[in-house]
């Protein structure tokens, strides 16, 4: 790493606004050539929307991008391409159907008489790979390769056309241990042509190992920039996670545990390659707390239990009693409720009404034919939107049209309108004002103490401290701790979750 | 094997072994006689459907096919009988107008971002409409350009005939591999089939793309229309009726993906040719009736979507990889 | 509580659409709104728009709750077709009119759940899936057939095509009661509310607990059940089963009530009543293209007119910046 040299490109004081939502605050980024800057945050942190700024294809609202010394504006990616600064996103953004050779040239492919030299462009592929070392039959589909070796065509293409900057968006999250070690080897080889790389992943062990310097965000604000020579795994988690550094003082929670009788039970669940064999039970009147980084197993832990994704093996019993769960219908059935992670995709139906997002579960519930008259819809959405306090002009109107905390306590309402034993809130308060916030978090202690068990996935360490009465650790696709008592506290945790995550923890 | 050439090898295997059983059968069918009529008599199928394996290869439907190729045969008539224009005037001029149509449908598709089966849905509509408001009747052209066309042909070894407008289409196919598989607007429609957005971000001019697709695809439907003319040496508005389910069976059968991004214009070919053969069959076995055409095609093209859903939905085989150590 | 808003509903631009067309016919045909009775039934143009519009309304029946579930029913046509073979076949041959009639709509049914298999169980898209039996419905029409148009003199099937109860045609009042019993069934029960979740989002629909599969069977098989009714009704009214021509376009003039009636191709909200009134418009455009003596065909170039107009005002760009204007004016 050259040190000190002047940054190849800069963002300085980065603002974005979608609605009344601040994506970014203020950010502050640089990266120098030959470095490779790791960008490190929860998913809603920001990092995808200060990786758009700086790839054109998002406007900031304030703040200016610096490239080469000069503030710069790029109209779309493709400007931003032509200016040096290339992106490989996670899902390769090439064309599976299309040969090796086509997705490194498409679009720049040498021509003679308007028919494409495909002989040229073959033996320019086989030279161009070869320099990442790559031997492969470059006239093959590029879908029949792994996503390692697309990962590494779409870097060999970005690379060839920009050549300044090189933004990986998580390259390695769905790559084995060899393949990350092939790929780190060929960050290595641009880091030392002196491109300029910025590295977005959740994976701290890699940070570690590749990484000059790592920026964190969280919630859109710049938590800070850090030498990694200068920072243990523990001070990145506690970064990611806290709110500061300061509050690091242990049973702040509700730390009893509950004695009360078993409500659900899970026996050895999991699934191969999502997540290992777990065994869960939770207590009428208990909350139990998820931590955990972003895909280190904590959302599979939760689609296994509803059945949106089927066990390889295991055993789920309510109330003693063993039950099938193969699909959400099932898990409704019996008495669980999931708000899902990403609430537009897997929870609301944006044109759907306020009223009919609220009582859509339970009239999944009782069937076709238990139809729930209009005078019983309005009575059971109205009474749970009050109590949830909903804040719609009326609760006609299309549920897309409200903000995205009142989403979230719609999608909260449908499940208490099944009357549920069990409930399961995957990062219920991520992207919501504060006011909506604090009743997410009214409402999860409210419902403990009527009895109900609950799993809340959090990132919010200091609230899952707060509200929990025990805490499970996540990390690499399995459950790796239990914590419970004076053991809930953010140090804790933290240290949990860094364990082995790095040579330096 | 590439997997994408399995519906392809697929359905040349159907075709040698459906053809063979034909000629097992009635040994007359094998003759470059009954070879050039299967070129000569779907000629003007094959034409549109060379435009509509672009259009289905780039994720795209034309509904608009059948109706453009009889709109053109009444605007021909029109201009070549009514106004007295030359034929190759004539046909300067349809081919415009089909070009023109086309690029129309295709800037609605891409600007207006509805379904493509929608706006060619009306294109459908106002083509056929048009076509009947130009005569709602039939208009026989009578030309000596046209006689001597129809007269023309080329003898083959065994008493066929590769008449004009069959080698139009062969032209056409040869045109059309030659633009889908060696042209860089080529590897723009199948990066369109694969994924727009990705395609977009790779620096493919999206609008132009889409926008040329339907062009060529009109146009091809257009001088389909002038072929149909001469085949049949007259104009009229309800021509060529349903060719478009026809010429959308011949491109899958013949192995191109229907969602997009896989296809062979050499596989339409064969597509084409195997309902030229049903249809042979048919006349030459003499009790089965001509409705079996279409549910034996509507068969084929149940088999090949399902095959094309076996074939694509299995997981991605992967390479071994040698990598450099 | 909320109650239906008659007003508002009748103040749809779909209303204004039908009453200025009808309007546009009266100018050009004075005598359009003039009803006589004869030999019990009624007679004059309005009634014609209705008994003429019925195998369009009941097809646009069927596909309201398909477009409701983001899919698309290409083959309609070709199931009014076998549909009307299948009793026309049996009757000559012998068959009671009742065994004729319950036979055509089982096989409507069938042809429905081939549909719903294809596209829930082999996850087909709609528009591909339904493709196969529009290209073979037709053939297998000319099967049953055997080619001819196979006509016949059985007074029940006649009557479901020309008959009338209480001065009512019949197609209308089959049409009626379907338009209002399918109403009546999603409204009344959850189908409605939960053909909508899946329309909106399936996703969200399966982590609420909706099994989509067997909704979705339903759905297809129920426009199978619709389009064999057209069927019957279209033979009933030649007298005879024409495996070419009967149904042929229809899917489209189908699909194209739906829009105009409001429903969007994306899936979602629908309404059956709004399509009905969307097929009376398409039926009383060929109404009045016809009194007013064009050719028929000239009807194609306004139909394209229509939807052409249609997906202008639907775009995205458009429809963004009419917002715009209203909420301007609005706020002035």
């Amino acid at each position: 790493m050259v040190v000190g040299a002047e940054p190849v490109v800069q963002a300085r004081g980065i603002v974005k606004i979608f609605g009344q939502h601040r994506a970014l605050d203020g950010v502050d980024f640089s990266v120098r050539p030959g470095e490779v800057h790791a960008l490190l945050g929860e998913n809603g942190a920001g990092k995808s929307t200060l990786i758009k700024i700086l790839t054109g294809a998002y406007q900031p609202d304030g703040g200016e991008v610096i490239l080469d010394g000069a503030a710069v504006r790029f109209s779309d990616p493709l400007d931003a391409q032509r200016h040096g600064i290339g992106t490989v996103y996670q899902e390769v953004n090439l064309l599976p159907n299309r040969s090796v050779a086509e997705n490194l040239f498409l679009g720049h492919q040498p021509t003679r008489f308007g028919i494409v030299q495909r002989r040229v462009i073959e033996a320019r592929a086989r030279e161009l790979l070869a320099g990442y070392g790559l031997e492969i039959d470059v006239r093959a589909e590029l879908g029949s390769y792994s996503v390692a070796v697309q990962q590494i065509v779409a870097i060999a293409r970005a690379v060839e056309l920009s050549g300044k900057v090189l933004v990986l968006d998580e390259p390695t999250a769905s790559l084995d241990r060899n393949e990350v070690a092939k790929m780190f080897e060929v960050v290595a080889r641009l880091k030392a042509r002196g491109l300029g790389i910025i590295f977005i992943t959740h994976f701290l062990d890699q940070v570690f190992e590749i990484a000059d310097r790592v920026t964190i965000l969280r919630n859109g604000k710049l938590i800070g920039t850090k030498a990694l020579s200068e920072v243990t795994a523990t001070d990145v988690v506690r970064m990611m996670l806290g709110k500061d550094l300061a509050f690091d003082h242990g049973g702040v929670g509700v730390a009893e545990a509950v004695q009360g009788p078993v409500r659900v039970e899970f026996k050895s669940l999991g699934r191969q390659g999502k997540v290992a064999p777990f065994s869960l039970a939770l207590h009428e009147g208990e909350v139990v707390g998820v931590a955990g980084l972003l895909g280190s197993g904590r959302t599979e832990m939760a689609r296994l239990m509803f059945g949106v994704d089927s066990a390889d093996g295991g055993e789920i019993s309510v109330g003693g009693k063993v039950v099938s769960i193969r699909n959400p219908a099932q898990a409704v059935a019996a008495g669980f409720g999931f708000c899902p992670e990403d609430r537009k995709l897997d929870g609301i139906f944006g044109e759907l009404s306020v009223r009919e997002n609220i009582i859509i579960a339970l009239q999944a519930k009782l069937g076709w034919f238990r139809a729930l008259n209009r005078d019983e819809q309005n009575e059971i959405a109205g009474s749970y939107a009050e109590a949830l306090d909903i804040r719609a002009a009326d609760y006609e109107m299309p549920v897309k049209l409200l903000s995205g905390g009142n989403q979230q306590k719609a999608i909260l309402a449908r499940w208490l309108a099944i009357d549920p034993n069990f409930l399961i809130l995957d990062e219920p308060t991520r992207g919501i004002d504060v006011g909506a916030h604090a009743e997410i978090v009214r409402t999860i202690n409210r419902l403990r103490e009527e009895g109900l068990a609950l799993l809340v996935i959090s990132s919010e360490l200091d609230e899952v401290v707060a509200y929990s009465n025990r805490i499970v650790v996540m990390r690499d696709r399995a459950m790796v701790a239990e914590l419970s008592g004076a053991d809930i506290a953010p140090s804790v945790i933290v240290a949990a979750i860094a364990e082995n995550q790095g040579g330096r923890a | 094997m590439n997997r994408a050439l399995r519906p392809l090898v697929a359905t040349t295997a159907i075709f040698a072994l459906a053809y063979l059983a034909a000629v097992v059968q009635f040994p007359a069918m094998f003759s470059t006689r009954v070879m050039g009529n299967f070129l000569t008599d779907n000629a003007f199928l094959g034409i549109a459907a060379v435009g509509m394996t672009f259009v289905i290869i780039s994720g795209g439907i034309d509904l608009s096919v059948g109706a453009v190729i009889g709109f053109t045969t009444v605007l021909n008539a029109v201009l070549i009988m009514w106004l007295g224009l030359h034929p190759l005037l004539a046909f300067a001029i349809s081919l415009g107008v089909a070009a023109a149509f086309g690029a129309v449908m295709g800037a609605a598709i891409h600007y207006l971002k509805v379904p493509s089966f929608i706006v060619t849905l009306a294109g459908m509509f106002l083509a056929r409409g048009g076509a009947s408001v130009l005569s709602p009747d039939s208009i026989g052209i009578k030309h000596e350009l046209y006689t001597t066309i129809s007269k023309s042909y080329i003898l083959l070894p065994g008493g066929g005939r590769l008449t004009v407008i069959g080698m139009i289409m062969l032209l056409v196919f040869a045109f059309g591999i030659v633009l889908a598989h060696r042209t860089r607007f080529g590897s723009y429609v199948y990066a369109l089939g694969g994924s727009e957005v990705s395609a977009g971000l790779m620096g493919v001019p999206v609008a132009r793309t889409t926008i040329l697709i339907y062009t060529l695809s009109a146009t091809l439907a257009g001088l389909a229309g002038i072929v149909f003319s001469l085949y049949t040496s007259a104009g009229y508005s309800l021509s060529a009726l349903g060719v478009e389910l026809d010429a959308i069976a011949a491109v899958v059968i013949g192995g191109t993906l229907l969602t997009g991004g896989y296809g062979f214009i050499a596989g339409t070919f064969i597509g084409v040719m195997l309902q030229g053969l049903v249809q042979t069959y048919i006349v030459f076995d003499g009790t089965l009736s001509s409705w079996w055409t279409k549910i034996v095609i509507g068969g084929l093209l149940f088999l090949f979507i399902l095959l094309q859903r076996l074939v694509f939905s299995a997981a991605a085989p992967r390479r071994k990889v040698f990598w450099k150590t | 509580m909320k109650r239906v808003h008659w007003k508002a509903l009748l103040l749809r631009p779909q209303f204004f659409a039908l009453a200025a067309v009808l309007l546009i016919n009266w100018l050009l045909f004075p005598g359009f709104f003039d009803i006589t009775l004869q030999d019990g039934r009624l007679f004059g143009s309005v009634i014609d728009v209705l008994n003429r519009g019925a195998p369009v309304a009941i097809l646009a029946i069927g596909m309201t709750a398909v477009i409701a579930t983001k899919g698309v029913d290409l083959s309609v046509g070709a199931v009014m077709a076998i549909a009307g073979a299948v009793a026309a076949v049996l009757v000559t041959g012998g068959a009671s009119a009742v065994v004729a009639v319950a036979a055509a709509l089982a096989v409507g049914v069938l042809c429905g759940l081939w549909n719903g298999v294809l596209v829930t169980y082999l996850e087909i898209q709609p528009i591909i899936a339904t493709l196969v039996l529009m290209v073979a419905g037709r053939g297998l029409a000319q099967l049953v057939t055997e080619g001819s148009i196979v006509t016949f003199s059985d007074p029940v099937l006649i009557f479901i095509g020309t008959g009338a109860v209480l001065g009512m045609p019949m197609p209308i009042v089959i049409a009626s009661v379907l338009a209002i019993g399918a109403t009546l069934i999603v409204r009344k029960t959850a189908l409605g509310l939960l053909i909508e979740a899946v329309g909106v989002n399936r996703s969200a629909a399966r982590f609420a607990g909706i099994s989509s599969g067997l909704l979705l069977m339903v759905v297809y098989t129920f426009a199978g059940f619709c389009a064999a009714t057209s069927g019957l009704i279209v033979a009933g009214d030649i007298r005879g089963a024409d495996a070419n021509n009967a149904g042929l376009w229809l899917e489209l003039d189908a699909i194209l009530a739906v829009v105009i009636g409001g429903t969007s191709l994306l899936g979602g909200r629908f309404s059956i009543p709004m399509s009905v009134v969307g097929a009376l418009i398409i039926q009383a455009m060929n109404t009045g293209i016809l009194i007013s003596g064009f050719s028929p065909e000239f009807n194609l170039v306004v139909k394209s007119g229509v939807i052409i107009l249609i997906l202008v005002l639907q775009a995205p760009m458009v429809a963004q910046s009419l917002r715009k204007r209203f909420t301007a004016e609005r706020k002035a």
